[in-house]
């Protein structure tokens, strides 16, 4: 397994130079580096030796791919591309246009991303799990058909529904929680039971449903008639072999997921005032602050490509038939 | 087995009530901590976070609600007094100009403006004055400064400015706002306003390429080793004692002044650049532009720019007294209630980062926020129109003893005709026709009716209400698109519009060219869904006169690009006063501000020799019958050519809580945080009233919860007796 771990993380340096590559190439097909300095700098009376010197402070002055001023090697390497690519690969991520630590700032900003993100997918897990197998138990009954008919339903609503009139319901007309808002600390616990109670509502439709399914296919099988003939109850049918099947593709789906929730999620993140993550790359498009775009961007790149990995890992913790060769 | 989701959810709901009861004694939705339930606190909101704090390089009104409470310049705008009047912060007096001539001898106040060859402006502040506690000033036993040669091990967990124990302080001097001058000159300071300096300060072009060559290379880091600016000398800004120091400009300049009450000219103490400039600081973060330092009335103590924005009172603040006079209304309005006190009133101000504004308008409404604006969303919750027109307040609003407050902008949207453009452009007189009959067609009386709610006045010049030269009134109109009837300005008929068109020589608005409706092309960054009635609107208006305007959208950077290189044809654009003076708004019509030429703000590439005479003139004489003259004939010129369909003069509205007092909308001074008082127990009585927690709905749900689980259970039983699945 050791051998397969070195070779996916070997397959994922030409992904990540790719990625890297298109985000480089999407970034500056929309803005040039006389754009991002006026940005940096402010619309009024901006002057032409202004922008130069921002782009020469920031190596933006140089040209984006093919250097033909430069001679040997600096013909590739004294450019923007290759200045601002190299160190993502140690990981450094260096300062944003504006001047701060990216470093720095992902790591103040990734946890409240946690904050909520967590809680969500283990709450929604159970309960996902829980009224999937409730659901599967009546299966084929109306209490089944009318389950799937709400599921579709709460599939259907868009989350920003379920925000607003969560925000509406529960602090504006019954003032139970702050409306938005957070804090360091346990003094966050009362900030994160609307975001919390909103992600997991908004999430039943989906998980249910997608739970649904596995338990169904998985309770069709031969080995759950094996079971059933045994004489075994429902209950441990559905327990102790439906359930523990069904693990393996709800696994992939969780353990896909982990790393990604440090990225946040941008419009429960802008409506609720947490300062995750999920804002930092949308407002570093909008400032166009290339620096941490890129990082942004790399880093859910490696974060995905390690989720993956995990995934694969874990498929033969669950299940002693995979090998990873 | 399917019991316990139910139960779940049901002990979820007790922990949160448990919870909720036990760690709440206020409102169980108040957002703040419970002990400042009743403390000295306004609580305000944000929602961008400011770009730059430091005084040399900000230029945004989000920035300047932040930076105008810490930093002092020399002067400020009287609170109260109508027209905007400068009044002395720090220093002793408004400076008045002394001119010289190019032999340096000195001239009377009405010299000639091509006489002068310098003015001169004494500056004497007030001594007394101390700089906030700040780790900057801090010293050892021997005197010494304790944080100014740090070593890479003495900043260890250091990440904030907290971080470092001690801190000191010291008193203003004159030199302060001499070296941040200097300052402005710095190349990678990149400040916004030292292309406008160096036209005016004298030296300022030189200092600038003397910095240059004394500063050493940056590191890798991107850190830039410290530079002291008190040794380069400048002849535009000098130190004459301890509290006076003098600038220099070039010729004669009467809006410098007006630039002394911005926070570009606050005191910068050489201590806090030798502080930051030390390695290690930049890269945690620790810079000017991130913990400022100054002598107002409060001090950032947390800076949390995606969370919130804290300003504390300033314990070293020397006590500035609340203005004793205001205008004949404003005795009436409670506004002279705190004559002589000393400010500030209140202790702390958080600023909360609210993008969205649901949850703003929502928070204010429960009390959590101070103030607010009115989002279009809000407007008919917020604001009803009497049978005059007036705007007032709903009931609702009302019954929560919330107050309005409006006032026009002194800003400017406009839509703009490219002047270059061989259609619409030009000093022809087909095309100033054209642009008059459009002029007339694009109403936006209506616009302002339908897309601002009514915020807003139509402009009939360039130059907005409060700002000397705006006339109201007959004699105030564009004639050229209203006339004046029944004692209001009236728009003219769309037929004299499509009579105009006839004469420009697109008879019915047909190209004699094509036969055809003549096109024309509106450049726009408008392309998100809410803006497809806005443009539509636009298309209907220039439809009255049988003109097809093509919306040419795109993206913000292209926009500007085809501005720069006057491609477009017509375009929205606005400007929002930098001071009260006319000059900073028609020099938007200046000729060599043109933005192809000169790459100014001249956004239209208007150019008039009988305009840009005038202009030159006014611009360097103080206000009197003259210079209004003067002004009335260039207004009259601009109108008369429409490079510009004159747009509208915002009006904001604002709403404000009962217990928040002193406020009186001042379109020029953003330090007014200074002169709010709160009353916290009122506030807190309200919030209390306005917040009670329903409780039924939780005991309902876990009651829903307890009686779909009994049915459950039994069918669950029942249908395991009965058959497997």
């Amino acid at each position: 397994m050791t051998a397969y771990i070195i070779r996916r993380l070997l397959y994922a340096i030409p992904i990540l130079i790719g990625v890297n590559l298109i985000t480089f190439l999407l970034f500056f097909v929309v803005n040039s580096p006389d754009d991002m300095a006026r940005m940096h700098l402010g619309m009024k009376r901006v002057t032409p030796e202004a922008i130069e010197t921002w782009k020469r402070e920031r190596g933006y002055h140089r040209p984006l791919f093919l250097n033909r001023d430069a001679n040997g090697a600096e013909t590739l390497t004294d450019t923007i591309f290759f200045d601002k690519s190299v160190r993502l690969f140690a990981f450094d991520f260096g300062s944003s246009d504006a001047g701060r630590d990216i470093g720095y700032d992902i790591s103040q900003r990734m946890w409240p991303s946690l904050a909520i993100a967590v809680p969500v997918l283990v709450v929604g897990l159970l309960i996902n799990i829980s009224l999937a197998l409730f659901i599967v138990f009546f299966r084929a009954t109306y209490i089944d058909i009318a389950a799937v008919v709400l599921l579709v339903a709460m599939m259907s609503i868009s989350s920003l529904f379920y925000i607003i009139g969560g925000q509406y319901v529960l602090s504006k007309v019954f003032h139970l929680v702050p409306i938005s808002g957070y804090d360091t600390g346990l003094a966050a616990w009362k900030f994160l039971i609307l975001p919390v109670i909103i992600g997991v509502i908004g999430g039943v439709g989906t998980g249910t449903r997608w739970y649904r399914t596995l338990f169904i296919e998985e309770a069709g099988k031969d080995y759950v008639r094996t079971a059933r003939a045994k004489g075994l109850s429902e209950r441990l049918v559905l327990f102790r072999h439906v359930l523990r099947n069904a693990l393996i593709p709800i696994l992939t789906g969780v353990v896909v997921v982990l790393p990604l929730l440090f990225m946040g999620s941008l419009i429960t993140e802008s409506f609720f005032g947490i300062p995750g993550l999920g804002s930092y790359t949308i407002d570093a498009i909008n400032n166009q602050d290339f620096a941490i775009v890129r990082a942004m961007v790399f880093l859910g790149s490696v974060l995905y490509i390690l989720g993956l990995l995990m995934t694969d890992i874990s498929y033969t913790l669950v299940d002693p038939r995979v090998r990873l060769s | 087995m399917a019991r316990w989701p139910q139960a779940l959810v049901g002990l979820a709901l007790g922990v949160m009530t448990l919870g909720l009861t036990a760690c709440s004694e206020g409102p169980w939705n108040n957002p703040y901590p419970d002990p400042e339930a009743i403390a000295n606190v306004v609580y305000s909101s944000f929602d961008e976070r400011p770009k730059h704090l430091d005084p040399a390089r900000s230029y945004s009104s989000n920035e300047y609600a932040f930076l105008a409470q810490i930093y002092e310049p020399p002067l400020q705008y009287h609170f109260l007094l109508r027209p905007y009047t400068l009044v002395p912060l720090t220093a002793e007096a408004v400076p008045v100009a002394r001119y010289l001539d190019a032999e340096g001898r000195e001239l009377p106040e009405d010299a000639p403006a091509e006489s002068i060859a310098v003015s001169e402006y004494l500056v004497r502040i007030q001594p007394g004055i101390l700089y906030q506690p700040h780790p900057a000033f801090a010293k050892d036993e021997t005197g010494g400064y304790r944080y100014h040669d740090l070593a890479g091990e003495d900043l260890r967990g250091v990440n904030v400015l907290a971080d470092f124990p001690a801190s000191g302080t010291r008193e203003l001097v004159a030199a302060d706002y001499v070296h941040q001058i200097k300052r402005l000159a710095v190349p990678w300071l990149h400040s916004p306003i030292a292309g406008v300096m160096q036209d005016h300060i004298l030296d300022f072009k030189d200092l600038s390429e003397r910095i240059e060559a004394a500063a050493l290379p940056s590191s890798p880091g991107g850190a830039r080793p410290y530079l002291d600016l008190r040794e380069i000398p400048f002849a535009g800004a000098e130190v004459v004692d301890r509290y006076t120091y003098r600038v220099r400009l070039r010729g004669k300049y009467p809006q410098f002044v007006y630039w002394l009450a911005m926070p570009f000219f606050a005191p910068m103490p050489w201590e806090a650049e030798r502080f930051y400039s030390q390695p290690g600081m930049a890269e945690r973060n620790l810079t000017l532009d991130w913990y400022p330092i100054g002598t107002g009335p409060f001090w950032l103590s947390e800076n949390n720019p995606n969370l919130r924005m804290v300003l504390e009172r300033n314990r070293n603040f020397r006590g500035e007294r609340y203005p004793g006079e205001g205008m004949p209304e404003d005795a009436a309005a409670g506004l002279l209630a705190d004559v002589g006190r000393v400010m500030p009133f209140i202790d702390r101000a958080v600023f909360s980062l609210e993008k969205e504004d649901i949850p703003y308008w929502n928070k204010f409404l429960q009390g959590y926020y101070d103030s607010s604006g009115i989002s279009s969303d809000a407007f008919d919750q917020a604001i009803q129109y009497g049978s005059q027109g007036e705007a007032a307040l709903t009931p609702a609003m009302e019954e929560k003893g919330i107050r309005l407050l409006t006032a026009v902008q002194a800003s400017i949207f406009y839509m703009g005709f490219n002047m270059r453009d061989p259609v619409v452009g030009g000093d022809g007189e087909a095309t100033r026709l054209l642009r008059r009959a459009l002029s007339i067609a694009v109403d936006f009386d209506e616009y302002i009716a339908i897309f601002a709610n009514g915020r807003g006045q139509a402009a009939q010049g360039p130059i907005p209400p409060g700002i000397f030269g705006h006339r109201d009134g007959k004699t105030g109109i564009n004639p050229y698109v209203y006339r004046w009837q029944d004692g209001r300005a009236v728009r003219r008929d769309i037929d004299e519009a499509r009579r105009l068109l006839t004469e420009a020589g697109y008879p019915g608005g047909r190209s004699p060219e094509t036969g055809r409706a003549l096109s024309l092309f509106f450049d726009t960054t408008a392309t998100g869904p809410d803006d497809r009635a806005r443009l539509n609107w636009f298309r209907k208006q220039f439809d009255k006169l049988g003109i097809e305007l093509v919306i040419r959208a795109t993206d913000y950077n292209r926009f500007q690009e085809k501005m720069r290189e006057g491609t477009g044809q017509i375009f929205m654009w606005g400007w929002n006063a930098d001071y009260p003076d006319p000059e900073n708004f028609l020099f938007l019509l200046y000729g060599p501000n043109a933005k192809v030429d000169g790459g100014g703000e001249n956004a239209a590439n208007y150019s008039s020799p009988e305009f840009d005479a005038r202009f030159e003139r006014m611009k360097n004489m103080e206000n009197s019958p003259e210079r209004l003259a003067i002004i009335d004939d260039m207004v009259d010129i601009a109108r008369r050519d429409a490079p510009w369909i004159w747009g509208f003069h915002p009006k904001s509205y604002s709403l404000y809580h009962a217990w928040l007092a002193n406020l009186k909308p001042n379109e020029m001074a953003n330090n007014t945080l200074k002169y709010r008082r709160v009353d916290p127990e009122l506030r807190q009585a309200k919030r209390t009233a306005w917040n009670q927690p329903v409780l039924w709905p939780l005991w309902l749900t876990g009651g829903l919860l307890v009686a779909a689980a009994v049915p459950a259970v039994v069918s669950l039983r029942r249908r395991e007796r009965s058959r497997a699945l």
